[in-house]
């Protein structure tokens, strides 16, 4: 006799994890490669800043936005910024995936409570809500949203909801809820490489792309 | 087959007051989350109940269910659950063996038609049924003859129930779970490795008296399965304030915090181990200091490590990522350098425009 | 040779970098970018987003430049750009697009869109899309000296008059000097002033300068038509000319595309650097005020603003200049809103000031500033660019707002110069 549910969480933690971790490596390496070796021309221009500097600089400064903007888009700036920070902070900071860190690159460090995981989680997730309604419904937002953008709204939300209810036991049997959460991270993994989801790690080479033009010519970025 | 005595007479020659009876029956009650009325139904049926014959077949066990059963630390209480029925035939416990064992076990079969209980510990090898005989019967034969007449079976132990540490990759004897072999009576499954003493006299005492208990998806009576270990474990407010020992020497061991980061399968567990404990309350896994090996649920020695946390994965995945980084890097280079050799071709195929040829002339 | 789909498409191919590709690898289709845009933020039609006018370019790159793409384009999942859509985004690329660089300052994943809308101009322009304005603008200066054909003659003439009005000599291809002037043609065109201010100037600093003949027009076509080619063409003169007088720096005049031209684009379209120094009109007159030689008396004490243009302050760095030099002159010098680097483009630059067909959207986008000054209220407005002072004037004449003076710095510079 066997647990249907268990044997689900063992295939996510076993053959599931496998295959999204090789996608996940492998795909975005090729994404990232990709950039990198296509390379830019040399600059022949005197520069007049310094482009590594600010490059680099970019990288977090482009975090913070430019005065007076937030107003014309609050619901793209403040939602992004709810969902991203409250996604990582529940990501980052839950004692569970602290393990699992542990277990992939050997850094652990100080968990937070979980009424603060469970805060980010449920902002997390009503920024997702606000994102996807504004995605409907905003004429410039709509312009430029595709089935991939609700899709990923979607797949970004799942490990939320799921996690939520399984450390809650809101519904459904435990293990399940686990096995779920863990395929659903697994399915936002293995969509990485194929989709905009990059952008976690390529606004890296493009904020620093910015920085280092900008900072060449002495402007600002 | 001679008469046995009925328990309230045994409870009076033993000198048991009616008082500590009750009390018994009282934890019992409890133990299965039953209102406290229902111990008085619980006594009533065990004084009252006509002894049913047991007949306990031990197939590929390690006997730690016998022994954990009968180490029962409630003082003579158990015992006379023991002598609540008629245990006709058992491996360890009994007096008889060879051939006058195994005619007691058909006797009592024979007598008692239909209505004897089956208790099974242990699993049944299925790859040579010859891995696991009793008196030159294997445990596939012996189980399907002595299953055919009994009213009801009792896997206990995780092997029967689920097939156990025998069962456990790459299960070389093709061990399987008494379920697995029985399809045509009534199965309630007492997991554990093994199962808490109290739990498999509590589900007797249930059967007794009131039939077969309410039992979950896996056939395990939801009054001691009903809960994960998480639920109810006296650590968990640590789990929710995030505080986690890290090794089993550390400040936070030694603080008694949750144990989830040593591998701790509490979350996906379901047992009554953090209520009704070990060894007469004493304590139980956790408390100890070790994380929850999960010993109720099937397939719990290939759960990925009982040192691994539940969020970590399961399988050897480092060499595949290793793999998967060569791979990455050698098609993200490749791919780059296609794409330097098409931007190359377009650089050479590069038409000069001249400021007068800028308007299309088609 | 001529302009075909393939030409184009090859030019467009040869411009994806390893910035271009991580841009739209990283752009999540937030939409910011919009909302930073003079010409989305004045029609609300969502069409206008930055990155919009920029899509045949990542159909590209998806395409060409991606492994699943290219996987994708055998599967038939990867649409091919074709003509009919490069004369569909012709009005985004060029009509509704400046080059003004405010989207790529609000890009959270730090997307340089303007950079992309140059590059997708050498796409377009290759392949026959382009305003025709530019095109025409692009073969007189080829075959002439300038977009206006040959302004050779009208050069020296104002060389004359400038001479004649500040009394200081003025000698035109003279080797060996410290700085050697560019002009626009609109500067020219208009009369001698800026020659005429930038010989006080330079008198009073001591410093030698020139003119060339054979390479004095600033502007060039071919950035705004973003065609590398007739671009390389037209700035060669300038470095030749430079070179061959053998001067130590060149001056940009007062004009935004011709200090990306030659400043920043310049050497890139030669492929080699340039054994001279590059400098905005403003940047040497900033220098002359470090230095101490340049002083100014007396002030102009009506309400005066400034517009910062696009491509000198926020995609060429020069911001606190115009603005050290605006406050030796001016005694009221208040700022509009977004004033400095966010500052909002004055609607003409990137080739939408000569375009007929952007006529109404440009009338559209100047509201914004129209609204900047209408909150300050100021008497005069000061820039250091040519075509923004023209479209300034045109504009707020067209808006009935040209009781509102423009001015020039370097000519306000020069009028308080010290005697």
């Amino acid at each position: 006799m066997n647990n249907p549910y268990f044997d689900l969480l063992m295939w996510a933690r076993g053959p599931g994890f496998d295959i999204a971790l090789t996608v996940f490596v492998a795909g975005l390496l090729i994404r990232v490669l990709e950039i990198l070796v296509l390379g830019r021309k040399r600059d022949f221009s005197k520069a007049k800043g310094s482009p590594v500097g600010q490059g680099i600089k970019t990288i977090f400064t482009r975090s913070v936005p430019r005065k007076g903007l937030v107003k014309f888009a609050p619901i793209t700036y403040i939602g992004g910024y709810v969902f991203h920070i409250g996604f990582l902070v529940a990501f980052f900071f839950f004692a569970p995936h602290i393990a699992l860190i542990y277990d992939l690159i050997g850094i652990s460090y100080p968990a937070m409570g979980r009424v603060i995981i469970e805060s980010a989680t449920a902002l997390a997730i009503i920024a997702i809500i606000a994102l996807f309604w504004s995605r409907m419904t905003d004429p410039v937002r709509r312009a430029l949203t595709t089935w991939q953008d609700y899709l990923l709204l979607v797949l970004s939300a799942l490990p939320l909801i799921t996690g939520y209810v399984a450390v809650n036991k809101l519904f459904g049997d435990g293990t399940l809820m686990l096995a779920l959460h863990i395929l659903s991270a697994e399915a936002l993994m293995v969509a990485f490489p194929f989709t905009k989801l990059t952008h976690a790690f390529t606004f890296v080479i493009s904020r620093y792309y910015n920085g280092a033009i900008q900072g060449r010519k002495g402007a600002e970025s | 087959m001679v008469n046995k005595p009925m328990l309230g007479d045994l409870m009076r020659d033993h000198g048991v007051s009616r008082r500590g009876f009750l009390k018994y029956c009282a934890t019992l009650a409890s133990a299965m989350a039953l209102p406290p009325m229902m111990a008085p139904r619980i006594a009533h049926a065990l004084e009252n109940a006509p002894r049913p014959s047991v007949i306990w077949l031990s197939f590929q066990e390690c006997t730690g269910c016998t022994e954990a059963i009968t180490r029962s630390h409630s003082p003579s209480i158990e015992d006379l659950i023991f002598n609540a029925i008629s245990l006709d035939y058992h491996h360890t416990l009994q007096a008889a063996s060879g051939d006058a064992a195994e005619h007691a076990r058909e006797e009592a079969m024979k007598e008692h038609w239909g209505k004897y209980v089956l208790i099974v510990d242990g699993s049944i090898p299925l790859e040579n049924p010859e891995y696991s005989c009793i008196a030159g019967i294997s445990n596939l034969d012996m189980l399907k003859e002595t299953a055919e007449g009994a009213a009801a079976i009792v896997s206990v132990g995780t092997c029967a129930a689920f097939g156990g540490i025998p069962h456990a990759d790459p299960n070389p004897t093709g061990a399987v779970a008494v379920s697995d072999i029985i399809k045509d009576k009534p199965i309630i499954n007492v997991p554990g490795c093994p199962p808490i003493p109290i739990v498999m006299t509590g589900v007797l005492a249930h059967f007794l008296t009131f039939g077969l208990p309410e039992l979950d998806e896996l056939n395990r009576p939801k009054a001691f399965y009903g809960e994960t270990i998480h639920d109810r474990c006296y650590r968990r407010p640590f789990y929710d304030k995030g505080l986690f020992a890290e090794t089993f020497d550390d400040q936070g061991a030694r603080e008694g915090w949750c144990l989830y980061k040593l591998g701790c399968k509490g979350p996906t567990t379901k047992s009554v181990c953090a209520t009704v404990k070990w060894n007469d309350h004493t304590s139980f896994p956790i408390e100890a200091g070790h994380p929850c090996l999960g010993c109720t649920e099937p397939d719990f020695w290939d759960n990925g490590g009982f040192y691994k946390p539940l969020s970590a994965p399961a399988g050897d995945y480092r060499k595949l990522a290793q793999a998967a980084v060569g791979a990455g890097a050698a098609l993200g280079v490749g791919s780059a350098v296609l794409n330097r050799m098409g931007k190359s071709k377009a650089a050479a195929n590069h038409e000069t425009v001249d400021a007068h040829d800028l308007e299309k002339k088609s | 040779m001529t302009a075909t789909f393939e030409r184009g498409l090859n030019a467009l191919r040869e411009q994806i970098d390893a910035p271009v590709a991580s841009f739209f690898s990283s752009c999540v289709s937030c939409g910011l970018c919009a909302e930073a845009c003079i010409f989305y933020r004045e029609t609300e039609d969502p069409k206008y987003t930055p990155i919009n006018k920029v899509e045949p370019m990542r159909k590209l790159w998806k395409r060409e430049y991606t492994l699943f793409g290219r996987l994708g384009k055998y599967l038939g999942l990867a649409p091919q750009i074709t003509d009919e859509e490069l004369t569909e985004w012709e009005t985004l690329v060029y009509d509704s697009c400046t080059m003004c660089g405010r989207c790529t300052m609000v890009c959270p994943v730090g997307n340089d869109i303007t950079m992309m809308i140059r590059k997708m101009r050498e796409g377009m322009s290759a392949s026959g899309h382009g305003p025709v304005e530019l095109m025409g603008a692009a073969v007189r200066h080829t075959d002439g000296t300038s977009p206006m054909g040959d302004l050779t003659k009208a050069l020296l003439k104002r060389v004359e008059q400038a001479s004649a009005v500040t009394g200081i000599e003025i000698e035109v291809d003279k080797p060996g000097v410290d700085y050697m002037l560019m002009l626009s043609s609109h500067e020219i065109a208009s009369g001698e002033e800026m020659i005429a201010s930038v010989a006080k100037i330079m008198d009073k600093a001591g410093k030698t300068w020139t003119i060339s003949t054979e390479g004095f027009e600033a502007t060039n076509v071919g950035i705004q038509l973003g065609n590398k080619d007739v671009a390389a063409n037209l700035v060669s003169r300038i470095v030749n000319a430079a070179e061959k007088l053998g001067v130590k720096t060149v001056i940009s005049p007062e004009c935004g595309h011709a200090y990306q031209a030659i400043r920043w684009e310049g050497p890139n379209l030669i492929g080699r650097e340039y054994p001279f120094e590059v400098r905005h009109i403003i940047e040497v007159l900033e220098q002359f005020r470090a230095e101490g030689k340049l002083k100014t008396n007396g002030k102009d004490d009506s309400r005066i603003t400034f517009h910062d243009p696009c491509q000198v302050v926020r995609r060429g760095g020069v911001c606190k200049e115009p603005r050290n030099l605006l406050n030796m002159v001016a005694s009221d010098f208040v700022e509009t809103d977004d004033a400095g680097t966010m500052n909002w483009c004055c609607s003409g630059g990137g080739g939408v000031g000569a375009n007929q067909r952007a006529n109404d959207i440009q009338a559209k986008a100047f509201n914004m500033k129209k609204r900047q000054f209408e909150k300050v209220n100021p008497e005069k407005v000061v820039t250091m660019c040519a075509f923004c002072h023209s479209t300034l004037e045109d504009q707020l004449e067209a808006n009935d707002m040209d009781e509102i003076e423009v001015l020039g710095l370097t000519e306000m510079m020069a009028e308080y110069l010290e005697e």
